[in-house]
């Protein structure tokens, strides 16, 4: 099974049924799957508050959310996070392509993956580094954490583990 | 009439609808004149009341008004493709257009100037756009609920402000209470 045919398997399995997504190249192969997976509504935005503003609304209709975007936005997120989806205490994994890492071509890229971590440290928000193929047999457990706990958490997926750029 | 007005007009059409509510003053307005479980109240995040409401529209069958602001949408203009492309016959979006933004001092927006906001909610895809004046906020309310239809209304009003107190309820409640209702309307919306 493909790396992305599992995490979508993951999502499912964690009955996951709406995914909202802001693209990135090191992403495009798990949007398409998500886009073609019969289980989940699939709705892309067009910036990542407004995608978490979308799974807070789609958790309250009862369906479990989670947002598919790029590291470099995490910035312009942190006031939803803090004030909607931790203050009223949402679940939302959010699964990152963590751009800027080793193997990156793009040096802008690098700019913002040298705040990424400490961003999602400050924000108290439990994140997980997935480097090598193996470090996704922990996805299903995370999506299961971050709704048990109502909490945001991070999945951080590098250049190496997306066997390049 | 200024916003809290309109408010109060929409009262008797939105009692018993599930709404989503805009920062600031309106979410105060509404609270303080018509508090219920069906009632979710923003206490932060400008702009994304419209995201909330399609995402809760999108999950589940009862409708949803999402009760906006000219200054929160142009916060988040990129919502109005995403409505625009993404079909829910069972969302009404309200965008109470008093050209300024109201709970920060009624400093002037761009809405209030050259910007048409019911021309851009058309550009980008929204089928079906409705511009009312204030005092006819509750018969197109009312038309838009009957319609079946996903609905942008862009209502004009004046601007000022009534003085309303804070919200003290806990947000995880008005949140649980809120996906109780959800759950509650559509459970007896899937017996009968």
């Amino acid at each position: 099974m493909s790396v992305n045919d599992r995490i979508v398997a993951d999502l499912i399995k964690n009955r996951i049924e709406f995914v909202t997504s802001v693209p990135c190249k090191q992403l495009a192969g798990v949007i398409d799957k998500i886009d073609k997976a019969p289980e989940i509504h699939h709705v892309p935005c067009n910036k990542e508050d407004e995608g978490m503003g979308l799974c807070a609304g789609a958790y309250m209709g009862g369906k479990r959310a989670a947002i598919v975007m790029q590291n470099t936005a995490l910035g312009v997120t942190l006031n939803t996070l803090a004030t909607l989806t931790q203050f009223y205490r949402m679940p939302l994994p959010m699964l990152i392509s963590y751009r800027g890492e080793i193997g990156e071509p793009v040096a802008c890229q690098v700019e913002m993956a040298v705040h990424t971590k400490a961003l999602l440290d400050q924000m108290l928000i439990p994140t997980y580094h997935f480097h090598r193929e193996e470090d996704a047999d922990e996805l299903d457990a995370i999506l299961n954490h971050s709704f048990m706990a109502r909490k945001p958490v991070a999945i951080l997926t590098d250049a190496a583990f997306w066997k390049g750029y | 009439m200024i916003r809290s007005e309109v408010i109060k007009s929409l009262i008797p059409v939105i009692s018993d609808q599930l709404v989503v509510c805009n920062i600031g003053l309106p979410s105060q307005e509404l609270h303080m004149m018509d508090d219920q479980p069906s009632n979710f109240y923003m206490l932060g995040t400008m702009g994304l009341s419209s995201s909330i409401g399609l995402g809760l529209a999108l999950a589940q069958k009862e409708k949803v008004i999402a009760i906006d602001g000219d200054g929160s949408v142009l916060t988040n203009l990129g919502t109005l493709p995403t409505i625009g492309n993404n079909e829910a016959p069972n969302f009404i979006l309200l965008i109470i257009d008093n050209g300024s933004y109201g709970s920060t001092g009624d400093q002037p927006t761009y809405a209030g100037k050259k910007t048409k906001l019911a021309d851009v909610a058309r550009a980008c895809g929204c089928d079906n756009v409705v511009e009312c004046k204030a005092e006819e906020a509750p018969e197109t309310m009312r038309k838009a609920l009957e319609s079946d239809q996903g609905t942008v209304i862009v209502c004009s009003c004046e601007s000022g402000n009534i003085k309303v107190p804070v919200i003290e309820l806990d947000p995880v409640v008005i949140r649980h209470r809120f996906m109780t209702e959800v759950e509650k309307r559509n459970a007896a919306r899937g017996q009968a």
